[in-house]
């Protein structure tokens, strides 16, 4: 479980972070929202002890980040950046993904079957022998997720993931988060991407300003003007139509492609085609 | 990486700022030549101390200050390896020579608009391709370092320690951060080159200049400053033999 109390973090002279609390259970699936320099990649920094709050704490599984080092706290919350280009640097694929379980020290087997694994898991293993900076856009972040998926953290957060992702990619990333969430992962992701959001997250954190402006049920942030004009974000497409149509008795609050299309047909049924 | 915040243009409307940017650049030749030519580390400490006022009217002293804070491992391991082979007095003598040498240059870096830097290169005739190279350099120091700071974020993430191990396992430990490092500062450089490109860098052989640099009242009366002091110091060293005076004082005291 994530804790976080009344935390406060500033760099140099600029406030990054003012006053945010937050709760995130075990299995959870959190989107953290917001504008640009809402405070979000500075907040998720903190659940694995990369950054330590100023003020206030932050507990990772009743551990308070002060007391632990980046690496045992990494051991159990795992960080996917936003650049892949940021941490490829191994002769292959293979070495790359591996890299972490060995600096967690794992035996050889373990590190084998694991790496394994997520190679399978990430459509990589045919790349296995190849090095990381001949692979495509797409391919170097798979090969950023499964490094950090391979030493099986309890805690997945992943930053800005669909950025500069094709359909397909994003596909994919939704269909793995679905994957992680039937084994009971906590996952946590920053994004801009309403849409992904809306279809694949029960949860919303919203941020601006380094503070918590929001927090909880997807439908009720993602649909309500005041909050999204608050934290500069478009709703989602299927809401911009149903507040179209909100004058032919259409539900304000869609956001799923079915809800649309049902509620839609219903109008015309009414109309009697 | 704090190192660098010393060496980091930080814009201003002082004395320093708006001084021509070559008699800057005399001043930190010569202080630098001073370094060089002082040994013992009362002079060095003199001349030290002598620089500090120009950061004060720069209103540069904190950033200079936290510079100096990101070398004192560097000034350490000089400290330490000049201690065991020559001795107390010789190590220190090192170690403030060093601070000096990062003092001198961050004045100028410090206060030195890098286009008025490129600008005063090209005065002094260096052709502007390597002038511009130069700066370009600089400008992306501060870049670097950032990158450097998300690269080392990512793979502690990923367990990495840095201070683990022995000397030699440590300095293993920073392949992972100086592969990506390297890598894409040259992927930067091949972007930097296509935007240049493709905004007709080179395309007329003489270039104008927007801001054209000339010499005021307060740069000649900076810059002669700047040779007294010098051609005092070089008379203190050779003619009165200060430092001897002062080793034999050392001594005696």
């Amino acid at each position: 479980m994530i804790e976080v109390h009344d935390v406060w973090y500033s760099y140099d002279e600029v406030v990054a972070l003012r006053g945010v609390s937050l709760k995130i259970q075990p299995g959870e699936v959190v989107a953290i929202m917001g504008e640009n320099g809402a405070g979000k990649t500075t907040l998720i920094k903190h659940f694995n002890g990369l950054l330590k709050p100023d003020k206030g704490y932050v507990k990772v599984f009743g551990v308070d980040t002060r007391n632990a080092s980046v690496a045992e706290l990494s051991r159990r919350v795992g960080l996917v950046f936003q650049n892949p280009d940021h941490q490829l640097f191994a002769e292959t694929v293979e070495d790359e993904v591996a890299f972490a379980l060995k600096n967690f020290g794992f035996p050889k087997e373990v590190i084998e079957r694991r790496v394994k694994w997520a190679l399978k898991l990430l459509d990589l293993w045919e790349l296995r022998d190849q090095s990381p900076f001949a692979l495509s856009g797409g391919e170097r972040k798979r090969v950023a997720i499964a490094s950090i998926l391979s030493y099986d953290p309890d805690v997945i957060v992943f930053d800005e993931p669909t950025v500069g992702q094709d359909y397909a990619q994003k596909e994919r990333l939704a269909q793995l988060i679905k994957l992680l969430r039937s084994q009971l992962k906590t996952i946590i992701v920053v994004t801009h991407d309403v849409e992904f959001v809306a279809e694949n997250f029960p949860r919303v954190v919203l941020m601006s300003e380094g503070r918590v402006i929001a927090d909880g049920n997807t439908r009720r942030i993602l649909t309500s003007p005041e909050l999204l004009k608050k934290a500069r974000l478009t709703p989602p497409q299927i809401t911009q139509v149903a507040w179209e149509l909100s004058d032919f008795s259409v539900p304000r609050d869609l956001m799923w492609v079915s809800e649309a299309r049902d509620a839609i047909l219903r109008v015309l049924g009414v109309r009697g085609r | 990486m704090k190192i660098l915040e010393g060496f980091e243009f930080k814009r201003g409307e002082t004395l320093i700022h708006k001084l021509d940017p070559r008699v800057k650049l005399a001043y930190s030749i010569i202080v630098f030549a001073l370094a060089m030519i002082f040994t013992h580390s009362i002079t060095l400490l003199i001349i030290l101390i002598s620089t500090l006022p120009l950061f004060y009217v720069a209103k540069a002293f904190r950033k200079f200050a936290k510079s100096v804070q990101g070398s004192l491992i560097l000034v350490g391991i000089v400290f330490a390896v000049n201690f065991i082979t020559l001795g107390f007095e010789r190590a220190l003598a090192m170690s403030i020579r060093l601070l000096l040498m990062i003092s001198c240059f961050s004045i100028f870096f410090l206060t030195t608009y890098p286009e008025d830097f490129a600008e005063a290169l090209v005065k002094l005739k260096v052709p502007y391709e390597f002038a511009l190279t130069f700066t370009m350099a600089l400008r992306f120091v501060p870049t670097l370092a950032r990158e450097a700071q998300l690269i080392m974020d990512a793979q502690r993430s990923r367990g990495l320690e840095l201070d683990k191990g022995n000397f030699i396992r440590r300095l293993r430990n920073y392949i992972p951060i100086l592969v990506p490092l390297i890598v894409g500062a040259i992927r930067k450089s091949i972007k930097v080159a296509e935007a240049m490109e493709s905004r007709a860098f080179g395309a007329s052989p003489k270039r104008t200049s927007l801001r054209e640099l000339k010499f005021k009242q307060r740069d000649y009366a900076f810059l002669a400053l700047i040779v007294l002091m010098f051609i005092v110091a070089v008379y203190a060293k050779y003619f009165l033999g200060v430092e001897e005076l002062i080793s034999s004082l050392v001594s005696l005291g």
